[in-house]
């Protein structure tokens, strides 16, 4: 503050003539004015204005020593009054904003952070890319109206091959190296070779039409190598319904390709055998790498083999009690951890065994 | 199966200049897939016939040899690291400059171990005939040295096929079979000759032989050969339904025409003698396996089929001493004049009768064996061979007896003579199926017509008789035993028809699709702990013996162990999760990789009842967390962030002493009065003993559990318009009183008003607060719904709290 600002103090009724208070009013507008421009701190300026144009300002003072003057005086010299008071408020007004900038400008400079300079913290969480390719592939066949069923890791000879239409000492057996529990005497239990079972337990639960996928863990006495696991994971299909076709067959797969790998992506059947399907196939699905065109992938191709697939053959829907003549359908399954390998060019499954975060947290 | 194309036009015309890639297409259409294409006999100008005259070792290398061949009258030096052959020997040799097919090198002159080499002699897969790495290609006898090899040995430029035969296709399992299936899909005749071999290339003096038996017959002359006295009998036609033979007098064992040895390199298999050969190459030709006897050193002589008797052995072609079958489904064996074993019916033959150099009378058999007998046998004996998988499929029992013959016209050669057919037993009728169009129709989808589902059939072999229209009877060709039923049929008009050819079409529901609670549960579990940054691993289901008890799991679980485990490592069904995860983490210490956090969902196994049946599987959710502080607290927070997520109603830990976790600093989990999992570190010595040091939190629930758990209701609670009031109370509590309890006091006595409650302070002192207690400091917050509490009303609330702690709990406030 530029120091204090005099006023006239003489007693009402008593005071200086109109002419003393309009020079008075000037000295203190223009000594406020000054005083204002200089203040340097939002303190300092509320000080101020109580000063200048406060209740006990001089000001106010001579505002109030006006009634001793004449009515015509004192409605000249009352605007000339008021019309000082608002100058002087409205430079203090101006003074505000500026200092407030000004401290602002200095409180943020003092905040100032440099956001690539924190330090390393936690990281999200990853869900394994098996179970991101599961639910996606679940997804797909939820949106087809399919509901997903599951069925136990371990099962009984009669669920896994019996009543696949795979009777005991089946050649075709040998297409599943099968791992059996020490029971006792006889090879009647084991870890499933596939998630076929599922379709067998379904079947007996529950009354067609059947619209399911079964995904889940399998096993087989294989050595592992860089496209296969001996522990490894399927998705299963089964359709019980009327006049279900091979066509129907077809065409589900189409549509699945089409949704899981997008568009462009397309599939075709070969014939193939397996025992619990007839006509059984194979199914291929454009190589998702070289999108058809061939490369190291599919072999220069353009095509993936993906799974296996076929109508349900009636010997399995008799094992179910099911009459072929009234009721057939299609199956499909394929291995979760191949669509994964493919889509995300995984070398070699093994990789999979060491749950190395440096893997896992890629996806 | 290794089909070449020159071979497949044996029997169907098809043209010489065939787009390949056509030929691909159509086998793979017609489910014959091809696993690869080579073409052979090209790029091999360069390679030359020699003769081996003489080898030496070299000093200071025991890998290779020095050998000097003989091209057209010129001794080659060639250093070669193949031992196969010997002295006398014919071989392809790559002369110097040549590029061998595949290879992207010409063949150098050079110097190994101070030995020159003007050349390389050449495996079959050298040559890109075969897949044969194994040794030199022996080549057969009587050719000119210095010729060239392909014009020596008869090879043309030519196409191979490598074919993946599916099980349920023995026909397929000969190269007259996939030429069926090509000639039908191609529309051209197709015939078996009958003489083996390309034209041109009949053995002289071999008698042609004639057209397969019928249906029901018994082919041949008899049991007995006149000349020889040879016999032939079996005395379990459910183990050998048909037992035929030829016997060939006056055999000169020797090497086999070079057109033939040349086919079978290109099939894969090694030229063996002028006789082996001659089987295998029908063998390979039309499917049907045959053995053949050295008829001097077969007593009797007789050959007869029957079931092994307790005791019996035979030292297999293989030099393995076999122990055989017996019981209710025993091995068929063959046996001589004095009732002992010389083979193994549709498996192997025995060492004693084999084929040799001095071998001039020969009995070839031929026979058709019981599938599945042959494949119990061949999966007892852990022995297959090329036999055992053709008979285990079903062979065609209708040319055997053609076989038999063609084997011993090949193996007579230019001086033996054949002597009677002998067979006994009949064989097979075929069976007749009935053939409904619009069955046919109803399952693929189609509008075929009878003649062409009919057309489908007749041009694979298939006997039609309609019965009236869209019915017919179908007779199913010997060599289709894999043709049971209706809908076997309707496969071979599919795959005849062309899956590509049927309209693509997508089945309808009304069902909604959707996962159930449970496995909505799951993902949302699965989500929740990921958020936590949890990093989700799958470990082997499969553990070692030792692993349950590291985790201290050592007793006893009967029923969980395999009987035939690829590795003692994965052994036994997994109880826990535990050694899996923590064999992960070790994994990522030692890869120096960082915030460590895993968790795992899935089965794990308790023993059935009594050891046998199915065991009992219970999904879990298992978590790990060897982060940087990570420890039992924070396997606690991750609890508390996994129950919010769930909405579990009342979720709580009690203490408990979970084995492999830290057994003081361990518990259960609660969700209400249910035990849902198990909580804390991982006991010290169980992380020590997979090298971990460190604490270790630890964090396990069943799913099952947590299915029936009991959740937070739907509805919205109301949330207050009126402001709340907090209380802050420190007690000191014994010890021995968990603050869980502490906690459950105070929210009962708080009551309905009570909308918040946090332990925010644990403080020891025994100065200050004595032995074996703690100050517990919680802060409640209180509200009301409809009006704003009065500080006559906190202060009456927090009374009754204190006074319901001090007087339920060895407790007392904390001035």
């Amino acid at each position: 503050m530029s120091g204090p600002v005099t006023g006239p103090h003489g007693p009402s009724g008593a005071g200086p003539a109109p002419l003393d208070r309009r020079e008075e009013a000037a000295r203190i507008v223009a000594e406020g004015l000054r005083a204002v421009a200089e203040a340097a701190s939002l303190e300092e300026l509320r000080a101020l204005q109580a000063e200048l144009v406060g209740k006990r300002s001089a000001l106010a003072g001579l505002g109030r020593s006006l009634g001793s003057l004449e009515p015509e005086a004192r409605r000249v010299v009352g605007a000339e009054l008021q019309e000082a008071r608002s100058g002087l408020e409205e430079a203090i007004g101006s003074r505000r904003s500026a200092l407030e900038q000004a401290e602002r400008a200095v409180a943020l400079q003092s905040d100032r952070l440099d956001l690539t300079e924190v330090l390393a913290g936690s990281s999200r969480g990853h869900l394994h890319l098996l179970t991101q390719t599961r639910d996606e592939l679940e997804d797909v066949f939820i949106g087809m109206g399919y509901r997903v069923a599951e069925g136990p890791e371990v099962e009984d000879d009669w669920h896994n091959f019996e009543a696949l239409n795979l009777p005991a000492a089946h050649p075709a057996r040998g297409m599943w190296d099968t791992l059996y529990l020490d029971q006792g005497d006889s090879e009647s239990i084991l870890l499933r070779t596939h998630t076929s079972p599922v379709q067998i337990r379904v079947m007996q639960t529950q009354p067609p039409p059947i619209y399911i996928v079964a995904p889940g863990r399998v096993f087989r006495r294989d050595t592992p190598d860089a496209r296969h696991l001996s522990t490894f994971h399927q998705i299963e299909g089964l359709v019980i319904d009327r006049g279900i076709t091979l066509g129907d067959l077809a065409g589900t797969i189409e549509s699945f390709t089409t949704a899981y790998f997008g568009p462009g992506m397309h599939s075709r059947l070969r014939p193939s055998y397996f025992p619990f399907t007839e006509p059984s196939g194979e199914f291929e699905v454009t190589c998702p790498i070289c999108a058809g065109s061939g490369c190291r992938t599919c072999t220069g191709t353009g095509w993936i083999e993906l799974g296996g697939c076929g109508m349900v053959h009636p010997n399995v829907l008799g094992a179910v009690g099911l009459d072929p003549e009234e009721w057939s359908g299609f199956a499909f399954g394929f291995g979760i951890d191949r669509c994964a390998q493919v889509r995300h060019q995984v070398p070699d499954m093994r990789v999979f065994l060491d749950n190395d975060l440096r893997l896992l947290t890629q996806f | 199966m290794r089909t070449p194309l020159s071979w497949l036009r044996d029997f169907a015309p098809i043209d010489a200049d065939a787009d390949v890639d056509r030929l691909t297409e159509l086998l793979n259409e017609l489910g014959l897939v091809v696993d690869g294409v080579s073409r052979v006999g090209e790029g091999l100008d360069g390679v030359v016939v020699a003769r081996v005259e003489e080898i030496h070792a070299i000093e200071g290398a025991d890998r290779i040899r020095a050998v000097v061949v003989d091209v057209a009258g010129t001794p080659t030096h060639v250093v070669c690291g193949a031992w196969n052959f010997s002295v006398g020997d014919l071989v392809p040799l790559a002369q110097v400059g040549t590029v061998l097919p595949g290879a992207d090198f010409a063949i150098a002159r050079r110097k190994m171990r101070g030995a020159e080499s003007n050349g390389m002699l050449c495996s079959g897969a050298e040559l890109g005939l075969s897949a044969d790495h194994a040794g030199i290609l022996v080549l057969p006898e009587g050719l000119e040295t210095g010729r060239a090899f392909t014009e020596a040995i008869g090879l043309s430029p030519d196409v191979v096929f490598d074919l993946d035969i599916t099980a349920n296709r023995p026909d397929a399992m000969s190269v007259a079979g996939v030429a069926r299936d090509l000639a039908a899909a191609l529309r051209i005749p197709f015939a078996v000759p009958a003489r083996p071999g390309p034209p041109g290339s009949e053995p002289a003096g071999a008698a042609p032989v004639g057209p397969p038996a019928g249906p029901g017959s018994t082919p041949g002359a008899g049991e007995r050969d006149s000349t020889t006295g040879a016999r032939v009998g079996t005395e379990d036609a459910s183990l050998c339904p048909l037992f035929t033979a030829r016997v060939v007098e006056g055999v000169t064992v020797g090497t086999s025409p070079a057109w033939l040895t040349t086919r079978l390199t290109l099939a894969g298999m090694r030229s063996i003698n002028s006789v082996v050969d001659a089987s295998n190459y029908v063998m390979l030709e039309l499917g049907q396996p045959t053995h053949p006897y050295d008829l001097d050193l077969l007593p009797g002589p007789a050959l007869v089929a029957r079931a092994a008797r307790p005791g019996e052995t035979l030292k297999t072609l293989d030099g393995v001493e076999r122990t055989l079958g017996t019981g209710a489904h025993p091995d068929c064996v063959i046996t001589d004049g004095d009732d002992r074993v010389v083979g193994i019916g549709g498996v192997m033959g025995g060492e004693s009768s084999e084929i040799s150099a001095r071998t001039t009378r020969v009995l070839v058999e031929a026979a058709y064996f019981a599938p599945m007998a042959v494949a119990r046998t061949s999966k007892r004996l852990g022995l297959r061979s090329e036999a055992s998988a053709r008979f285990e499929r079903g062979t065609d029992p209708d040319i055997a007896a053609a076989c038999a013959d063609r084997v011993a016209a090949l193996a007579a050669g230019a001086g033996g003579t054949l002597g009677a057919g002998l067979s006994t037993g009949r064989t097979p009728a075929h069976s007749r199926i009935r053939l409904r169009t619009s069955r046919v129709n109803a399952l693929l989808g189609t509008d075929l017509g009878d003649a062409v589902v009919h057309g489908h059939l007749q041009r694979i072999g298939f006997g039609i008789a309609e019965l009236s229209p869209g019915e017919a009877e179908v007779e199913v060709p010997g060599w289709r035993p894999d043709v049971t039923a209706e809908v076997d049929l309707i496969e071979e008009v599919a795959r005849h028809h062309g899956y590509a050819q049927v309209t693509r079409t997508v089945p309808t529901t009304t069902q909604v699709g959707r996962l159930s609670p449970y496995q909505r549960d799951r993902r949302l579990l699965r989500q929740v702990v990921a958020g936590a940054g949890l990093v989700e691993a799958w470990t082997p289901s499969l553990l070692g013996p030792d692993d349950h008890g590291l985790v201290g799991r050592p007793e006893e679980a009967p029923g969980l162990a395999l009987t035939n485990p690829m590795t003692r490592e994965e052994s036994e069904l997994r109880r826990t999760m535990m050694p899996g995860l923590l064999r992960a983490v070790r994994f990522n210490v030692g890869h120096r990789n960082e915030n460590i956090r895993l968790f795992e969902v899935g089965q794990v196994f308790a023993p059935p009842a009594g050891g046998r049946g199915l065991p009992d599987e219970h999904e879990q959710l298992a978590a790990v967390l060897a982060g940087p502080g990570d420890d039992a607290p924070a396997a606690v927070r991750l609890w508390r962030t996994l129950a919010d997520g769930l909405r579990l109603r009342e979720p709580g830990i009690r203490a408990a002493a979970p084995p492999g976790l830290h057994p003081t600093r361990s518990g259960e989990l609660t969700a209400g009065a249910a035990v849902v999992g198990v909580i804390g570190e991982v006991d010290p010595a169980v992380a020590a003993a997979f090298g971990l040091e460190g604490r270790l939190g630890w964090l396990q629930v069943d799913l099952e559990a947590l299915a029936g758990a009991e959740r937070r209701p739907a509805a919205t609670a109301e949330v207050s318009v009126y402001p709340s009031s907090d209380v802050d109370l420190a007690f000191v509590v014994d010890e021995a009183v968990p603050a869980s309890e502490v906690e459950s006091t105070l929210r009962r006595a708080a009551g309905d008003l009570l909308i918040g409650l946090r332990l925010f302070d644990v403080f020891r002192d025994e100065a200050l607060l004595g032995p074996a207690r703690r100050s517990l400091a919680w802060s409640l917050r209180f509200c009301a719904l409809d009006h704003t509490l009065t500080d006559a009303e906190v202060a009456s609330l927090r009374q009754t709290c204190v006074d319901a702690v001090q007087s339920s709990h060895p407790a007392v406030l904390r001035g």
